[in-house]
């Protein structure tokens, strides 16, 4: 084999509190795309982040090309010719789509930027992903699918030796991702290292050579893709043997919803969001809201959490027709709600983990009471210990967990309201295969064993089909199909998306 | 040994070490400088004495400050609504010069304390209703503010005779200290069981960090936002009867005049960042006295009033390096790099050898 | 048509549309309230009066959009007016000398308020109000007279005139137009510019994607020092004086009609024509005053505030309202 393209050895990493990384070793080849395993919090984002200069690593060395590197910032890395796309997507929400693609490196005619040229060079890059929008129109005004889009056509036009991406499929569909992969396959052709982070564990089989996992922080292991089985690489890198992995990814038996409607909305229309929506959500069900991005999933779930305004048709709770102007109107109805964008409307950064969890219950509890310490400590702690969420202890500021594990926070701050209907947008974004089923499992569970209504929203067909005792299909801000018991299947939604009313 | 490492890392160590510094750097160059003395009728005398009647203005301007710079936000118009809320006690006790008060003092006080809260609740209005930027917001009362205290007065600078309303600002006979330094005292207990005993500081500490994530969750932004503003104006009204009672008069011109920066300068050096977020009273009030330290041991050290501000400005950046992370982080790295340097400075030298 | 609407309110420089409109209603009141607003040296006495102002908002705008303020613009002023003003009564230098020299003395304070800043990740507002305190003294420290500027050169200078159309304009109206154009070519046209709004809409997303924050940052200072001290000279143009009152309470008038000029003290949003038209409203309503002419002091604070206020309240409506008015143009293009 030739030499290593990029060696990373005895790679240490402390956070306060954490061990990151301890005695991590990592070799990339040119023209190999290498994949970065393991859970949340695996500590995968922090090599990456060590490799590129973000944060300064505590011991080891980094070679590039047999020569010691030292980056100290994300700009010595690229100067390097190391291009990363960074799992939150790190672009200026303020500036323009083209601009975001160029910036530091735009084309100049005469010392001054030449738009039109800026402008022309990213909609050529971006017909290349397939991706077909206005680029003269600033960032905040897409979805994150479209800009992790963009992050990739950034990084993937300048000049590199090595091309990271961290979970740059996380909110991409399938059309999306094969786009991606075509355009990665091509960079491996012309030689480029690719480091490759992903929870799918199809598309790491689809598209990588070699596998590297880690797990809490140490390696253990490198792995030729052809020579791994699945059910040892989940093994691997939860730390279990065989047999009791094969158990894990069996599903729990779907919930039958009782015949008492919960919530229902006949005809509901939010100006400019939703156009007419009906449906009835029993006690005890899991229902699926599927769609494509852009359909109204997301504007449904808000108006059913008093976020959107109901401005045609009516929404009932218990049958009572209700109006639910803001979110506490909501909250006191018992529904809670878990957002699509986490780093957003989710967590607050520099909260603690504990804060964060009660946050939601004291806010219904009133401003003017208080939650008493060793209460908030007990609730904490059940739900850390519940939901296995990984931290160092209670009072960890949230920003500084990883992914999945932020999410699982959201998800305790809701079950401790006790709600009678969750909504969970995209609750398995980023999640790691082993959680992603705990999390299917525990709606299904609460579903099933304390009657709560549960909305699953997610782009992913396989985990709706698997979850969900009833579909709602929606395309173009209206509902256009509802399929139940048998009709559940990934080709039945596509069918319903792509086809007419039913 | 925990118990240290605990208080080093606590977020009040180092404002309490720059106080601490100022402190013994008086105790060495100003001659009883913490000598205290007691008068015949039990009253307190001295210089440290002094700094702490002096600080109880800022004391609480700060703290409705910090709630504000919590949020994220900023409330400039606080010296402006000190002028309005003296030129109403003021005009409502009267000039008279028999020394007998217009209004009863009790009602006067309470309509300027009042008119500061409707001061709070207009900026509320306009930054938690209307979504103005607070730096604009406040800066409308700034500008109109120090116009209506005027407008009050009539361009005069009421004096008043009365006799009680000088007490607010002095000594009530058989008290140990000046009447404000009570009412400063009270004020920070006020906050600091408000905090202890509801939610308030949590929701505040949301809002300023991400408001969405906080509308999410179901809290009121809307009303957080308008009850620190009006605070706020609460605290500015409370100053505005100090600071009149310890002239005795209005004078809109120059009453509450810059004590907003010097209030927005105390929340900052108590370690809350202006960016929102955590904040820190007990640091807002360290840094308020730390500011009226620096003034009194200037003056004692014989600094004339025209070179003042040079050599604040000079502390106040040292503070800030002091507090700084990232100032402290770039010398233990420059301290190491040097003590590497040496030994192998050291080795060769061996080597040689 | 619809769908030019449309557009213009989902267009970024919305905000400066509306700034623009409603100074051009404002000013069409004053025209119908007093017949001397249509003469044209009025209007041209807008850019002459506040020829200082708009230079000093040009650099704390530069500031403003990194996120960031500069709170010293004001002092820094007034040194500049001082020291200018000793420089040419106390030594024999030429004038431009001492131009140059002043000028040099206020980049470099912007550029050690810069470092600081940048070096330390110290607070923007505490340090820039140290620089407000620290040149403030010195100011005072130099002289707490006035000292006059009686250099026939620089006399010469502040008498220019230059006819423009029915009108005329002063040496620092000239200044100042040569600021706005560079400083609104280096913004939009340069890397530089762009890496200012980068860092202003994310700083660490501006870091994570390789733009060089540190040297933008200490620049930004760097340039509000050099705007303030450029922004003196106009000033002592005008006044043809040095004291320690000068530009008082200016950074707020500065950071005020920026921010009305549709800047986001947040930062990452912000068009220096709009900062200009936030001088410009603001010249107005004091020029609403003199025309009044028998307002008192403090009647003619509370109607600053108050127009102010007015002003503020009707933007805040407008941007709030746009999000209605897009979702509803976007609802109909749809359908
Ligand atoms: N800035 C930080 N400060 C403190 N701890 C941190 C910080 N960043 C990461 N950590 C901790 O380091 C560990 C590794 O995190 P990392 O983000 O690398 O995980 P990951 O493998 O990328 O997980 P995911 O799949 O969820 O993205 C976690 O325990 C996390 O809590
Ligand atoms: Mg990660």
């Amino acid at each position: 084999m030739a030499a290593a393209l990029l060696e990373m050895r005895h790679i240490d990493k402390v956070f306060p509190g954490v061990k990151a990384l301890s005695n991590v070793d990592f070799t990339l080849h040119a023209g190999e795309i290498h994949s970065l395993m393991g859970e949340n919090g695996a500590g995968k984002s922090t090599l990456v982040k060590v490799l590129t200069g973000v944060y300064p690593k505590d011991g080891g060395t980094i070679h590039l090309n047999g020569k010691e590197i030292y980056p100290k910032t994300p700009k010595e890395a690229q100067e390097e010719g190391i291009s990363t796309v960074y799992q939150e997507v790190n672009l200026c929400p303020n500036l323009t789509v083209a601009e975001n693609i160029f910036i530091g490196r735009e084309p100049r005619r005469f010392g001054f930027i030449d738009w039109k040229e800026v402008n022309r060079r990213s909609i050529e890059l971006l017909k290349k992903l397939d991706v077909d929008i206005d680029v003269s129109k600033t960032l905040d005004n897409y979805p994150v699918a479209i800009q992790q889009m963009v992050a990739i056509a950034r990084a993937v036009d300048v000049d590199a030796k090595i091309l990271i991406l961290d979970e740059p499929t996380s909110s991409l569909n399938e059309v999306e991702t094969e786009r991606l992969f075509r355009i990665v396959r091509q960079l491996q052709k012309q030689g480029m290292g690719i480091i490759f982070i992903s929870h799918f564990l199809e598309q790491i089989y689809e598209l990588c050579d070699h596998i590297t996992i880690l797990r809490n922080g140490e390696l253990v292991g490198s792995y030729e893709v052809a020579k791994l089985p699945r059910l040892e690489l989940i093994a691997k890198m939860v730390g279990k043997n065989l047999n009791d992995v094969k158990d894990m990814d069996k599903m729990a038996e779907k919930s039958v919803p009782s015949d008492e409607v919960f919530i229902e909305t006949n005809h509901a229309a939010s100006t400019g969001q939703i156009k007419d929506v009906s449906l009835q959500i029993h006690k005890g069900e899991v229902i699926g809201l599927a769609g494509l991005l852009g359909s109204g999933r997301t504007e449904t779930a808000e108006m059913m959490f008093g976020l959107k305004e109901v401005t045609g048709g009516s929404l009932k709770i218990n049958g009572k027709e209700e109006k639910l102007s803001n979110p506490m109107a909501a909250m006191k109805e018992k529904i809670a709600f878990c957002p699509e964008d986490r780093k957003l409307s989710g967590i607050i950064g520099d909260l603690t983990v504990r804060e964060n969890i009660i946050l939601a219950l004291q806010a219904m509890d009133g401003m003017f009471t208080h939650i008493p310490y060793s209460k908030q400590v007990e609730l904490a702690d059940k739900f850390i210990d519940k939901l296995r969420i990984k931290v160092s202890d209670r009072d960890q500021l949230i920003k500084n967990l990883s992914g999945g594990n932020q999410q699982k926070v959201i998800i305790a701050r809701w079950l401790a309201t006790q709600p009678r209907f969750l909504i969970l947008d995209e609750p398995t974004r980023g999640i790691d295969v082993g959680t992603k089923t705990e999390i299917q499992k525990m709606a299904v569970e609460l579903a099933k064993n304390e009657g709560m209504s549960v909305a699953f929203i997610s782009s992913e067909m396989d985990e709706m089909v698997r979850t969900c005792s009833k579909l709602v299909v929606m395309r173009d801000r209206k509902k256009v199909a509802e399929l139940t018991g048998d009709q559940i299947s990934s080709e039945g939604v596509m069918e319903a998306i792509a086809g007419g009313e039913k | 040994m925990d118990k240290l490492k605990s208080f080093t890392s606590s977020s009040l160590f180092l404002p309490i070490v720059a106080l601490a510094v100022l402190l013994i750097f008086n105790g060495i160059f100003v001659e009883g400088f913490f000598d205290i003395q007691i008068t015949e009728d039990g009253r307190l005398f001295g210089r440290v004495i002094d700094i702490l009647t002096r600080s109880s203005s800022l004391v609480i301007l700060s703290l409705g400050m910090t709630l504000v710079i919590a949020t994220s936000g900023i409330d400039i118009s606080v010296g402006a609504v000190v002028a309005i809320s003296a030129a109403v006690v003021c005009t409502l006790i009267g000039g008279r010069g028999d020394g007998a008060a217009e209004t009863p003092m009790a009602l006067a006080m309470l309509a300027s304390v009042g008119i500061g809260i409707l001061c709070g609740i207009w900026n509320g209005i306009l930054v938690a209703k209307f979504k103005i930027q607070a730096v604009v917001a406040t800066l409308i009362l700034m500008t109109a503010g120090r116009g209506i205290a005027q407008l009050l007065t009539e361009g005069q600078i009421v004096t008043v005779y009365y006799k009680p309303f000088a007490s607010i600002a002095g000594v009530i006979p058989g008290m140990p200290l000046p009447t404000n330094v009570f009412i400063a005292l009270a004020m920070v207990l006020l906050v600091v069981f408000v905090m202890k005993k509801t939610s308030i500081g949590l929701f505040i500490q949301s809002v300023g960090i991400n408001p969405t994530a906080a509308k999410y969750v179901g809290i009121n932004v809307t009303l957080v936002l308008f009850l620190v503003y009006a605070f706020s104006g609460f605290c500015a009204g409370v100053t505005g009867l100090i600071e009149s009672s310890l002239i005795k008069a209005a004078d809109a011109n120059n009453a509450g005049l810059n004590m907003e920066m010097d209030a927005i300068l105390a929340v900052a050096l108590g370690g809350t960042l202006l960016s929102g977020g955590k904040f820190y009273l007990g640091g807002s009030v360290i840094g308020a006295v730390t500011i009226q330290t620096l003034t009194t041991t200037l003056y004692a050290l014989g600094v004339s009033a025209d070179q003042l501000p040079v050599v604040k400005a000079i502390a106040v950046i040292a503070i800030c390096l002091i507090q700084s992370k990232k100032a402290r982080d770039l010398f233990d790295k420059w301290k190491s790099g040097r003590s590497a340097k040496a030994v192998t400075a050291d080795a060769k030298a061996v080597n040689k050898a | 048509m619809k769908k030019k609407i449309s557009e213009l309110i989902a267009s970024k420089y919305f905000s400066f549309f509306v700034t623009v409109i409603l100074f051009a209603i404002l000013y069409g009141v004053g025209i119908g309230m007093y017949k001397g607003f249509m003469k044209p040296q009025v209007f041209l006495n807008l850019f002459i009066d506040n020829a200082a102002l708009i230079i000093v908002t040009i650099g704390i705008t530069f500031t403003l959009l990194i996120g960031g303020i500069d709170l010293s613009v004001g002092a820094v002023l007034a040194l500049t007016c001082m020291v200018l003003a000793w420089l040419l009564a106390n030594t024999g230098i030429s004038v431009f000398a001492a131009i140059a020299l002043v000028l040099l003395m206020g980049t470099a304070f912007g550029a050690i308020q810069g470092y600081l800043i940048a070096k330390f990740d110290l607070q923007p507002f505490i340090i820039t109000l140290a620089g407000m305190l620290f040149c403030r003294g010195m100011t005072a420290v130099i002289s707490r007279e006035t000292i006059n500027i009686t250099n026939p050169t620089f006399v010469a200078m502040a008498d220019f005139r230059l006819s423009v159309g029915a009108g005329f304009v002063s040496m620092g109206v000239i200044i100042a137009i040569i600021a706005l154009i560079v400083a609104a070519v280096v913004l939009g046209f340069t890397r530089f510019g762009r890496n200012i709004y980068a860092l202003g809409g994310s700083e660490s997303s501006a870091s994570l994607m390789g733009l060089p924050v540190f040297k933008t940052k200490v620049s930004v200072y760097t340039i509000s020092g050099f705007c303030s001290a450029l922004g003196g000279i106009a000033y002592a143009l005008m006044m043809l004086t040095g004291y320690n009152l000068h530009g008082m309470g200016m950074e707020m008038d500065a950071i005020a009609s920026s921010v009305i000029g549709g800047t986001l003290l947040t930062g990452g949003v912000g068009f220096i024509p709009g900062a200009l038209f936030g001088v410009l409203i603001q010249g107005v309503i004091l020029t609403f005053i003199s025309f009044q002419g028998t307002l008192s002091a403090w009647w003619t604070k509370i109607v600053v505030g108050a127009l102010l206020c007015v002003f503020i309240i009707m933007q805040a409506f407008i941007t709030e309202h746009k999000s209605k008015l897009t979702a509803k143009s976007s609802l109909e293009e749809n359908s």
